[in-house]
């Protein structure tokens, strides 16, 4: 038996060793749509949250494309679509200078202070 | 006035980053797009979640078939929908090898250059309509006890596009069963029908969870990084062992005499499984290799001037 096959990605066994490439050409990539990132509000009184990506032409279209991704079985009530290259981001391995400085404030916390048993509804 | 210098820190060294990784990994937390990766690990989950993609693509066409056949407005209502979830989990899988720097038109190219490939079960054509009944009973049965596990991959996009995919494939396997229970309960001919559809997709679907373990020496690594959860044999026995008794309630035999169960261990003992078989399929020499190829193709290079068109006009009214 070929030692390149393995039985991941779901559906089964295909060749995933080394010979198989991966980088994108230079000619192909970039010809796809603009990607977009997707945020699904799931009901009333929820926060809009992010399900995944896609590519279309345009705004509008890409609202339209995010309702038959992201919303086929009432996952939804309000899709927000923004182009990815417009997101700024700090990584979670930028983690330790971007928010380590929370790390000793920890007086910003409510169970910092310590209060008498005996103090109601505190 | 002069811009302030920055004190800019010096580049991380390699060694630090790496046990930071295997750290991460280690604690059970989720690597994010971008967090820094070893290449193997980074080159290796867009093979496997490409492939993937690519199957949950191609996987659309042996059910196609039947769109405009479907017995029924009901059923023709049930299989579109089957089939538009498999096009979405496409995406959704598409979008997360993104996230690791593929480009999703390159993916597809590679694809129908066959430098990449998709399963070979759906390299099997569909004779009948039982076809369907089974390949969600089986195939997507299969595809379940593969894709949980997932749902907990080490890399976050992945598994939480496993975790949307696997909830919708629920629907798929339940429909296929209720179909076939619905078939069974009708004619001879139609329990026929049945039977040879089982007798066809059995064996493939066994080989869906890839050669024996002593014969699969990239699971380790694949394991170590926290991508692979379970070996191939082991997600084997449990699809087998899961479905006898299904099988048993549809009424169908299985097309193994070998198979029993071991009263020691509880579970499913089956006859050895013709790898030659896959090996063949894998190599482009299924029954339908070319075709599904070939329908991919077109439906690229037939469809190019819709979406020149959109971004014509996307261009057109940006300005
Ligand atoms: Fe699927
Ligand atoms: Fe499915």
């Amino acid at each position: 038996m070929s030692t390149d096959l393995t039985a991941e990605g779901g559906h089964g066994a295909v060749p995933t060793g080394p010979e198989v490439p991966v980088e994108p050409k230079a000619s192909t990539a970039r010809r796809d749509w603009p990607l977009y990132e997707v945020f699904v509000r799931g009901k009333r009184g929820l926060n809009h949250v992010h399900v995944g990506s896609l590519h279309a032409p345009d705004d509008e279209m890409a609202v339209h494309a995010a309702r038959d991704l992201y919303t086929r079985r009432n996952e939804g009530v309000s899709i927000w679509v923004v182009r990815s290259a417009d997101i700024t981001a700090s990584s979670p391995d930028e983690k330790d200078p971007m928010f380590a400085p929370n790390g000793d404030k920890v007086y910003r916390h409510p169970t910092f202070y310590e209060i008498p048993e005996n103090v109601p509804h505190m | 006035m002069s811009a302030p210098t920055l004190d800019r820190p010096a580049a991380p060294d390699e060694a630090a980053l790496q046990a930071h990784f295997d750290a991460v990994i280690a604690a059970g937390h989720r690597i994010e797009p971008r967090d820094w990766m070893p290449e193997g690990y980074r080159q290796g989950l867009i093979r496997q979640i490409a492939q993937h993609a690519h199957s949950e693509i191609i996987g659309m066409q042996p059910e196609g078939d039947w769109l405009l056949a479907a017995p029924s407005l009901r059923r023709k209502a049930i299989l579109l929908a089957k089939v538009q979830d498999e096009a979405g989990h496409g995406m959704y899988l598409y979008s997360a090898a993104e996230t690791l720097g593929a480009d999703r038109a390159d993916l597809t190219d590679k694809l129908i250059e066959r430098r990449q490939k998709y399963s070979s079960i759906f390299n099997y054509p569909t004779l009948t309509y039982a076809d369907v009944g089974v390949i969600g009973w089986l195939v997507d049965g299969a595809a379940i006890c593969n894709q949980v596990p997932l749902c907990r991959s080490s890399y976050g996009p992945y598994a939480r596009a496993m975790i949307r995919v696997c909830k919708e494939e629920s629907f798929h396997q339940r429909q296929g069963y209720e179909l076939l229970m619905t078939m069974m309960a009708g004619s001879d001919a139609q329990r026929a029908m049945v039977a040879d559809a089982v007798d066809r997709w059995w064996w493939p679907s066994l080989m869906m969870f890839g050669p024996p373990d002593d014969d699969s020496p990239n699971s380790a690594q694949s394991m170590r990084w926290g991508v692979k959860r379970h070996s191939n044999d082991e997600l084997r026995q449990r699809f087998v062992d899961m479905t006898v008794p299904q099988a048993a309630v549809l009424g169908v035999t299985l097309p193994d005499p070998e198979l029993a169960l071991d009263p020691a261990t509880g579970r499913y003992r089956f006859g050895p499984i013709d790898w030659s078989e896959l090996k063949a399929v894998i190599a482009g020499n299924g029954p339908c290799n070319a075709e599904r190829i070939a329908r991919r193709r077109a439906a690229r290079d037939d469809n190019a001037w819709v979406t020149e068109a959109a971004t014509a006009y996307a261009s057109k009214h940006a300005a």
